[in-house]
């Protein structure tokens, strides 16, 4: 067991690509944690769509030996955040594990939303915050600024700022350093009875469900019989140890240490994190404060393109929940679709990595209805309902309202964006609460507004209307009724779940229109006009028609022309297998896929 | 003739014979012809008649047929030699339709009346418009008067069938001209004609042009012209008897309808296609491979399909569907009025079931019901 006063707990708090993992690299360097040879660039990210994108998703967490300048060897843990909004929650988990943290700024983008959004969670967590100004060896850093508009914001002077490159290591010991310093040791009571923090957990396919654990109070033995405080199920301690970043087992674990604890429980349903683990023989009274489920927030039908994967999807789709408990589904029925599944997750950056990771890792071929957010809508005895799919919706007469999810949402741009942005953010049924300067060149707009106004493209929008500068965070801040309607889309007269939407009256001609046009670019011709029409109820709203085609045939079919007019028609016949039928209506596999798609205006 | 006359034809033997010389390659051409290369019309020639003295002794021919290239533009001692061949050979039937395809350039009475003697006794003219701005769009060398000339040459020498095609969805084209060229084909009093969607075809002269931008035929307005054909040459007295072929009645191309019933021909030259014994089967295309291996005495074959069972059946719909006489009921037709696509296409007024006749009612959609024949499986019973 570690003295305590040798211990510090820190997280690194950074956007995408202001250099965590880099940094997190020439730490377990500097400290020998690895040697240079099993060095691999960004050794944390571990997931292939994590080192592609340069996003963490999962976790992860790593203990390092570090001789001060004073003499004394101290132990650091590493506990990984991820860095997009949508896994925010996995953010305040991480810190409940931490003393410190380390706000991590890039120098020539200086603080982001996300940045600044965590940096709270920190700071209401009551964590050290520590701000390094990381690759000042860039051309364009300009450390000054950015130093500025961290101390707008934790406060402090513009001196006491680290200045790196985690990218060349300078400035890197001085950081070590400082957080020895700075980050308070762990305060915990050794001869309490246990308690230690579930912060992380995954699924390993030879061990079970591998959980990352922090010590508060008391000491973790291997073999002892653990009970988890929420679940209240006990589990035997099989191995207990830390992460160097290699897995090492010891036999017991002291207040304020970090590692791993695998009870041979195969089900990660079973283990909830956030609980707090105790002594089945000696337990504590009361648990840890735990924290949030995270709660999906954005819907979307998922469907296999060949009708017969679906058991394949259902497979995958458990696969991923080994190591993603927030991703929740149930079986979902589409008239043009098939049989899929309607998912829930924590944001649109979640569903694309779902998405992405069941078509590559799982080799599935999937089309995804419209994203959609959880409605309420309260029926006339008084009942709420809560609607994850448009077509759940109640007819008219059948509801008394719908009331929609509205997030706060932060946004930080250059304040040479503000015009655009307002614009963008009133387009989009937005109310502007306030404005604040982090300094002259940068501002901070916050404002209230629709989740489903944000859901679909607005991030791509306000990319695009601020040249890629400005960032976005938002959270959750309850229902509002509004005066919201369901827009179906008929295909010669039969509705397509699919593109069923709920949407602002005032938006339903608008999303009338977009839909009928586009499709009527999308659906070939046939052998009959194919009306596609855009309706509120029984009321048609747009009309656009497919008119017939009028000619599908070839002029000359002789004795010489059988075979190879045979041959062209059977591949015409395996271009036409990618349809789907809509009742009589043959509809392309990519009209599905390419109706819904968020477009550039 | 009756439905059940039509299909008689797949009892009949007919045999094709490729004639590849033309005097130059029309730009919207695919067919394996050459230009420029009559030097090889004689050595062609004998081996084309080494091809048939090889080919088994077959019963005598109801309907031969020669197609090109332009059989015409080749010398007529060779054109007769080779149907010499075929009739010591296999024997040709007395009252067999002889054909042949010819250019209106090169067609005078002097020749007619040699072929007429040497036994052709149908005559099928590539006059393909009588809009001079048509023609020359369509890089061909005639003129309207051409064809007059050469219609009138056809019945001095006595041809009982004389047939001329036409090509309309030329962008050049118009409502008008289009209607002009019909008229001016009915006047010569024709007893058979062929009209044609002008088609882009990959590897082409046009197919590159269009790649580049140039305009294309719009099937739209194909469609339409298509419509103004079927009803101009149907008040003039030629019945449609399948897509794109119309005739007074008793004038169908026999040879034809032999191809059309799934009856039985055999195919001498370069890339031509026979069908016997339920293989179909095709020659090498080039001129050079074809006339190297029949000089070394092997096959000219370059590939063959076996049509048997069900495959046979599918195969008599998809070469039967095209014809305005249908085809008959079988398991065929039972497993297309089963399928969706097939119910889809009953729905849609193309096809029809009446009478132990299923009939393509919209010519211009047969290759949808083409599409839906291919993948059919037999009902199980």
């Amino acid at each position: 067991m570690t003295d305590q006063a040798r211990i510090r707990n820190f997280s690194i708090i950074a956007h995408i690509d202001h250099g965590k993992s880099t940094l997190a690299d020439r730490l377990l360097e500097m400290t020998g944690a690895v040697t240079a040879r099993e060095m691999r660039e960004q050794l944390l990210d571990s997931m292939d769509l994590e080192r592609e994108r340069g996003i963490t998703i999962k976790a992860q967490t790593v203990r390092l030996e570090y001789q001060a300048a004073d003499g004394q060897t101290h132990v650091l843990n590493l506990i990984d955040t991820p860095g997009h909004v949508d896994f925010s929650y996995e953010v305040s988990r991480s810190l409940a594990a931490c003393e410190g943290a380390l706000l991590l700024v890039d120098a020539a983008q200086g603080v982001q939303a996300q940045t600044l959004a965590n940096s709270y969670l920190a700071i209401d967590a009551g964590l050290e915050v520590i701000p390094a100004i990381n690759k000042i060896d860039l051309p364009a850093a300009n450390p000054d600024q950015a130093a500025e508009e961290v101390i707008g914001i934790i406060g402090g002077s513009p001196k006491d700022v680290l200045r790196i490159s985690a990218k060349t290591g300078e400035g890197v010991a001085q950081l070590l350093e400082t957080l020895v310093k700075e980050v308070p040791a762990p305060t915990g009571d050794p001869d309490a009875a246990l308690r230690a923090l579930v912060f992380d957990s995954y699924f390993d396919a030879y061990r079970g469900v591998v959980c990352y654990v922090r010590v508060v109070d008391g000491r973790l033995d291997s073999g002892d019989d653990l009970r988890f405080m929420a679940t209240n199920e006990v589990h035997e301690a099989d191995e207990i140890g830390f992460l160097r970043p290699k897995a090492e087992p010891v036999a017991s674990m002291g207040p304020g240490e970090v590692g791993y604890l695998i009870t041979g429980v195969k089900e990660i349903d079973r283990i909830k994190v956030g609980d707090t683990i105790t002594n089945a023989a000696r337990p504590a009274s009361d648990p840890l404060p735990g924290y949030d489920e995270p709660k999906p927030m954005v819907f979307s039908g998922l469907f296999p393109t060949d009708g017969d994967d679906f058991e394949k999807l259902r497979e995958a789709l458990e696969k991923l929940r080994l190591n993603d408990a927030s991703l929740v589904w149930e079986p979902e029925t589409s008239k043009a679709l098939g049989f899929g599944f309607r998912c829930g997750f924590l944001g649109l950056l979640h569903m694309e990595i779902v998405r992405e990771r069941l078509e590559r890792e799982y080799d599935l071929d999937l089309v995804a209805t419209a994203p959609s957010v959880a409605y309420r809508v309260s029926l006339p005895d008084g009942e709420v309902r809560e609607l994850r799919s448009p077509q759940d919706l109640p007819e008219a007469n059948d509801r008394e309202a719908i009331a929609e999810p509205y997030v706060k949402a932060m946004i930080l741009a250059p304040s040479e964006y503000v015009g655009p942005i307002m614009e963008l953010a009133t387009a989009r049924r937005a109310v502007v609460g306030s404005m604040n300067y982090l300094s002259p060149e940068r501002v901070e707009l916050d404002f209230e507004v629709p989740l489903a106004e944000i859901v679909f493209d607005f991030f791509d929008l306000l990319k695009s209307r601020t040249k890629g500068y400005a960032s976005l965070d938002y959270e959750q801040a309850g229902y509002r009724v509004a005066d919201l309607v369901k827009v179906d889309i008929l295909l010669n007269g039969i509705p397509v779940d699919a593109f069923s939407a709920i949407v602002h009256r005032d938006n339903a001609d608008e999303y009338g229109k977009k839909m009928t046009g586009r499709l009527r670019e999308l659906i070939p011709r046939q052998l009959f006009d194919v009306p596609i029409q855009a309706a509120i109820g029984g009321r048609i709203i747009s009309r656009e028609t497919v008119k017939a085609t009028r000619k599908d045939v070839t002029a000359k079919c002789y004795g010489g022309d059988i075979s190879r007019k045979k041959k062209l028609l059977q591949r015409q016949k395996e271009g036409k297998k990618r349809m789907k039928m809509v009742g009589s209506v043959e509809v392309p596999q990519e009209a599905f896929v390419a109706a819904l798609k968020v477009d550039d205006e | 003739m009756t439905p059940l006359d039509v299909d008689r034809f797949a009892e009949s033997a007919a045999a094709y014979v490729h004639i590849p010389f033309c005097s130059s390659v029309c730009p919207y051409c695919d067919f394996a012809v050459v230009a420029g290369r009559d030097d090889m019309a004689a050595r062609y020639v004998a081996a084309v008649r080494a091809e048939i003295e090889r080919s088994e002794p077959w019963r005598s021919l109801d309907a031969v047929y020669f197609g090109g290239g332009t059989p015409s533009h080749v010398d007529t001692g060779l054109l007769v030699s080779i149907l010499e061949t075929l009739d010591a050979r296999h024997g040709i039937a007395a009252q067999a339709e002889i054909s042949l395809e010819a250019n209106p350039e090169d067609f005078v009475v002097g020749r007619a009346r040699e072929l007429r003697s040497a036994g052709f006794n149908r005559v099928s003219f590539g006059a393909q418009s009588f809009d001079p701005g048509v023609l020359s769009s369509l890089g061909r060398k005639h003129g309207p008067e051409h064809v007059s000339a050469s219609v009138v040459a056809a019945r001095t020498a006595e041809f009982a069938n004389v047939s001329v095609d036409l090509i309309y969805g030329t962008p050049e084209e118009t409502d008008t001209s289009w209607e002009q060229s019909l008229q001016l084909a009915v006047d010569q009093a024709v007893t058979h004609m062929s009209c044609y969607a002008l088609t882009v075809e990959r590897g082409t002269t046009l197919g590159r042009e269009v790649a580049e931008g140039a305009p294309g035929p719009d099937p739209d307005v194909q469609a339409r012209r298509y419509d103004q054909a079927s009803l101009f040459l149907e008040s003039a007295g030629l019945e449609r008897y399948e897509v794109s072929n119309w005739s007074r009645p008793g004038y169908e191309c026999r040879y034809n309808l032999v191809v059309w019933a799934q009856g039985e021909y055999e195919a001498y030259g370069n890339g031509a296609h026979g069908f016997r014994r339920g293989v179909r089967y095709r020659n090498h295309r080039r001129l050079d491979a074809y006339i190297d291996r029949i000089e070394a005495g092997t096959s000219a074959r370059a590939g063959e399909d076996a049509v048997t069972g069900w495959d046979a059946e599918l195969d008599r719909l998809f070469v039967g569907f095209r014809r305005s006489a249908g085809v008959s009921e079988g398991p065929g037709t039972d497993a297309l009025r089963a399928s969706d696509e097939g119910r889809n296409l009953i729905e849609a007024g193309v096809l029809t079931f009446d009478d132990g006749r299923v009939n393509v009612r919209k010519p211009l959609f047969t290759d949808a019901v083409h599409r839906s024949v291919l993948s059919l499986t037999p009902l199980s019973s």
